[in-house]
């Protein structure tokens, strides 16, 4: 009889743990920010989750910039077992959506008014057919310069406010002995430099009908052949060092003072105020010559995917409040050297080019010149991008001509559409 | 299965002998750079390494990154270092490794004792097996471990390990025992030893050799796994995972002395394995594999 | 009496189905696992699959895809330099230092853990070390340089045409010293009478290991042959840590090839159209091979 009753009672019990434990749900976040501060900074919405008594089941997976994770992530969900919330970029979130794989975000983004506060060249990225599916994290911008503050003191150069003056800065450096631009030849960096130069260029209305409409004119217009030849002209002023070098190899070289320029996206910046450098000081961050005014942007967004129960559901919920909540997103964006993916967070805790960059976030957006970032796939799919680098890539390594350059862009995209 | 001869008929003129250690020392020179690299810069400050010489003994001799890489560093939003990963991996390579062997010894006992019609060809399917790419099997396999709910588990990865490390283990074992002489078990047959009971008395005490050879194989891949571990690990993700994680970070500042201290403590399990049982491997393979 | 006799029967019955029975779960794994999921690839192949598995068929769609991809035919032109020259040097390399180290060396016991460690390590831990090594700025160019040596080069993995034997070169590394230990297991193997009744008769040291020593090795050389070309053709990890596939697509091999349009092009279909070519060139090589090897043992 009490060996009856103790069977009983241990039923009872379990029962009642498992119901706590689905009110006090966990998130499993797929990520790829694994190491050093961005990991430390992520590490402040896990805390902040665990105040509000949900906990993070940490799903780690780095190697070619989410390349291994977006693997990984299609292993579990063939599996049947997708995270609740996925770091993601661009098209993929968009293609998830399409498989009908995420969840809805409507509620809790109708509560918290991000429709207002959110710009809407990130909300194309973060809706799905008019519904909320992601809460974006930051916002990167790619067309940035970072320039080695004594060199160009030393030599006499003011900040080049035009592609001409940018030649004419560079020329400069070069002849004084030192590298002209510090590059890293691999296929996302060269895009990356490219992004840039396609904005100065022929400005958003080019870039969008070549790399968003994927228009076969634009792609293989004079204007591209311009782009390729300021490619070549980028090319001739890099050592000649540069293949394979990782990106923070190439800021090293800018901040030991080897090299003068560096064309890269704002996450440089870590590396610099790591190196105990001063923005305005000792370095200076300024938009690729000619494209002043435009941003092409990449944020990093976590995509919410199904999940069962209630309590999931409100777990999820509450992870993407927080990760809009304007406290989390000035605080991890600081580590991070990105700007906040909503326009009305303050910017007292940013720097100077963090504080230059919210601004032209907010002036791009207004004026309608906030672009996708082509080399980080938010102008269109990973196959048109994948082909786009491809020929990107030779080209910067001289396989083909600037003019032949622009036509295997053309059949390129032709063929991965 | 002659014994290892260390006894060799040519004989060499001095200036020869010379030249050989010559020659001889130059690879292990060759073989040992990666790992001098590698050990000389985990023990610098990371000033030292981006504005120095990759070659040159640190100026500053630190353990720094060593205590890092293995309890502090940041992996994922813990910063736990690799030492928890280092269960894991123990955890999964272990039985994996013992498994594989055990169905490997059995299937090359069978293969090669108890032959039946058709099973050159099964072995043939086996050995094939040991070829394909591992790349084109996530999406099937993450199906299969969805359905038998396995997915994201220790005994998940333990199973996939087994299933293609088979192969190779069948391979060992069967080709170590085809010099076995049959007779013996002819004889034991005849009076009344059934299946298991040869093989526990007559043919597992020969097998030492190349269950060294079959278990420094699987070790070794197991260990180094990064694709399976990274896709099917869920919770429990392998040492490789994490030093990936480590080292690999996007777009975050690179301590690559820390990478290093971290990659030798990752590699130091296989690293052990070679050196203990090193000597074995060759008397193993020599009885196995190369005899065909 | 007809009772007993029955009760043999089973028993002698029971007998001969344990090693059907012993062997069968990894059968069963094997056809599951292996020629099920290669099947489930072939009709991949013929499907418009993109980002998750598709069941719409598309017929040879993928396939002309494929050759009309630039890339897939540098990638296959890679592999054959890379195959074969790993595969030959791997060969040479191993046989030259078993060879030298069957020469009642001193230090053996210390020479050969160095010359087969390379093997234990994956690339995830020594892929940077080799980047480095083999990077100019910072490498051995670079140290050559500091030590005084000014005309030194050695860019090849910078080069378009010569990164590839780069790749060659960390690949040889990785294996050449397990090959070696092939060798001197068939070495170590060989009758040492045979050899001293050669010696008699004058031959000499060279005679010795052309004519007699190398065709004993014939299984070694069997078994490092199968072992190395299915190395090469899996090679992924070594492609991704020291070249990414660069500079350009350079060094991009199938298996590189097949992993980037399956996972990171969203172009599953191709992707196993690629898979379906490897393994197609897989079974060319190995049939032969497991014909000669079954055929013998019969």
């Amino acid at each position: 009889m009490r060996g009856f009753c103790g069977k009983k009672m241990s039923v009872v019990l379990a029962l009642m743990a498992s119901t706590t434990m689905a009110q006090a749900e966990d998130v499993e976040v797929l990520h790829w920010w694994t190491s050093g501060g961005e990991a430390a900074a992520l590490g402040v919405l896990k805390d902040n989750l665990a105040s509000q008594g949900i906990g993070w089941v940490d799903m780690p997976v780095s190697g070619g910039g989410g390349e291994a994770a977006m693997t990984t992530l299609r292993a579990r969900v063939t599996a049947g077992n997708a995270p609740t919330a996925v770091q993601m970029l661009g098209f993929d979130i968009q293609d998830w959506a399409a498989e009908g794989a995420l969840g809805n975000l409507d509620a809790v983004a109708a509560a918290e008014g991000w429709d207002a506060v959110v710009p809407g060249a990130l909300q194309a990225f973060s809706k799905y057919d008019g519904h909320w599916i992601a809460a974006p994290v930051n916002v990167h911008s790619t067309n940035w310069v970072w320039a080695n503050k004594s060199i160009l003191d030393g030599l006499g150069i003011a900040q080049p406010k035009t592609w001409d003056e940018f030649v004419a800065a560079m020329t400069a450096v070069k002849d004084s002995g030192k590298v002209a631009l510090a590059h890293g030849g691999q296929a996302w960096q060269d895009a990356t430099v490219f992004d840039g130069v396609v904005l100065s260029v022929g400005g958003t209305d080019f870039y969008k009908a070549a790399f968003v409409d994927l228009d076969p004119a634009a792609l293989g217009g004079e204007q591209m052949v311009e782009a390729f030849r300021r490619m070549e002209i980028l090319r001739s002023f890099a050592d000649d060092n540069f293949s394979g070098r990782d990106w923070n190899l190439a800021s090293a070289m800018v901040i030991n003072g080897e090299a003068a320029f560096q064309i890269m996206g704002d996450w440089a910046k870590g590396e610099f105020l790591n190196a105990g450098k001063v923005p305005g000081q000792d370095f200076l961050c300024f938009r690729v010559p000619g494209s002043e005014g435009t941003v092409s942007f990449n944020s990093d967004q976590f995509a919410m995917f199904n999940v069962a129960s209630e309590g999931a559901k409100a777990a999820q919920a509450t992870m993407a409040a927080d990760i809009m909540s304007p406290a989390f997103q000035s605080a991890f964006n600081v580590v991070k050297g990105s700007v906040p993916a909503r326009t009305d967070v303050p910017n007292d805790a940013f720097d100077a080019c963090g504080k230059q960059g919210m601004a032209d976030l907010a002036a791009a957006s207004a004026a309608g010149k906030l672009v996708g970032s082509m080399a980080h796939g938010h102008a269109n799919r990973a196959a048109v991008k994948n082909a786009i680098y491809d020929v990107v890539t030779a080209a910067f390594n001289g396989e083909y001509d600037a003019a032949k350059a622009a036509n295997e862009l053309v059949s390129a995209v032709e063929a991965a559409k | 299965m002659s014994g290892v001869s260390q006894d060799t008929a040519v004989r060499t003129s001095a200036v020869t002998r010379t030249f050989i250690y010559v020659v001889l020392l130059l690879f292990a020179l060759f073989y040992l750079l990666p790992f001098f690299v590698m050990l000389v810069n985990s023990l610098k400050p990371l000033s030292e390494i981006t504005g120095g010489n990759m070659m040159a003994l640190p100026q500053e001799w630190t353990i720094a990154p060593w205590l890092s890489a293995w309890s502090t560093a940041q992996i994922g939003v813990e910063p736990t270092g690799l030492k928890p990963y280092f269960m894991n991996s123990i955890l999964m390579v272990v039985p994996a490794v013992a498994i594989s062997t055990v169905f490997g010894a059995l299937n090359g006992y069978v293969l090669t004792k108890w032959r039946f019609r058709g099973d050159s060809i099964l072995f043939g399917l086996m050995l094939f097996s040991c070829f394909i790419p591992f790349q084109i099997v996530l999406i099937p396999m993450a199906m299969v471990l969805g359905k038998i709910g396995l997915a994201g588990s220790v005994s998940g990865l333990v199973l996939v390990h087994v299933v293609y490390g088979i192969g190779f283990t069948t391979l060992y074992f069967r080709n170590y025992y085809a010099s076995f002489p049959t007779e013996l078990v002819r004889a034991a047959m005849i009076d009344g030893a059934g299946f298991f009971r040869i093989f526990w008395r007559i043919m597992l005490p020969v097998s030492g050799p190349i269950a060294v050879v079959s278990v420094i194989w699987q070790f070794t891949n197991i260990w180094n796994d990064f694709l399976f571990g990274a896709s099917f690990g869920g919770q429990s993700q392998p040492m490789t995972v994490a030093l990936n994680n480590l080292v690999q970070s996007s777009t975050g500042v690179k301590e690559y002395n820390v990478h290093f201290a971290g990659a030798i403590l990752a590699a130091l399990p296989t690293l052990f394995v070679y050196i203990v049982a090193g000597r074995y491997f060759v008397r193993g393979l020599m009885a196995g594999s190369v005899k065909g | 009496m007809a009772h007993s006799a029955q009760q043999v029967d089973i028993r002698t019955r029971l007998q001969d189905l344990i090693p059907k029975l012993v062997l069968s779960p990894s059968i069963a794994a094997i056809l599951v696992f292996v020629y099920g999921f290669i099947a489930f690839t072939i009709f991949l192949s013929f499907t418009d699959s993109k980002m998750l598995p598709s069941y719409d068929l598309v017929g040879f769609e993928n396939y002309a895809k494929l050759w009309n991809l630039s890339a897939w035919w540098t990638a296959v032109a890679n592999l054959a330099i890379f195959a074969s020259l790993y595969i030959v040097i791997c060969t040479a390399i191993g046989l030259t230092l078993a060879i030298l180290l069957d020469q009642k060396i001193r230090g053996e016991g210390m020479l050969r853990p160095i010359y087969l460690y390379p093997m234990a390590l994956s690339f995830i831990v020594t892929g940077t070390a080799w980047k480095w090594f083999l990077d100019p700025g910072i490498g051995l160019e670079n140290t050559m340089h500091l030590w005084g040596w000014e005309s030194f080069e050695f860019g090849w993995i910078k080069d378009r045409n010569m990164a590839i034997y780069t790749i060659v070169i960390a690949a040889v590394w990785q294996t050449s010293g397990f090959v070696m230990a092939m060798f001197l297991a068939g070495l170590r193997g060989i009758d040492n009478e045979i050899l001293k009744a050669a010696q008699i008769d004058g031959a000499s040291n060279w005679q010795l290991y052309r004519r007699i020593v190398i065709p004993m090795l014939r299984p070694a050389f069997m078994s490092a042959f199968v072992i190395l070309s299915h190395l090469a053709v899996k090679s992924y990890d070594l492609v991704v840590a020291l070249t990414g596939g660069g500079p350009g697509r350079a060094t991009e091999l199938p298996a590189t090839f097949m992993y980037s349009y399956t996972f990171t092009r969203n172009s599953m279909g191709i992707g196993a159209s690629s898979a379906v070519i490897m393994l197609m060139t897989i079974a060319a090589i190995m049939t032969p091979y497991l014909y000669a090897e079954l055929r013998e043992k019969k």
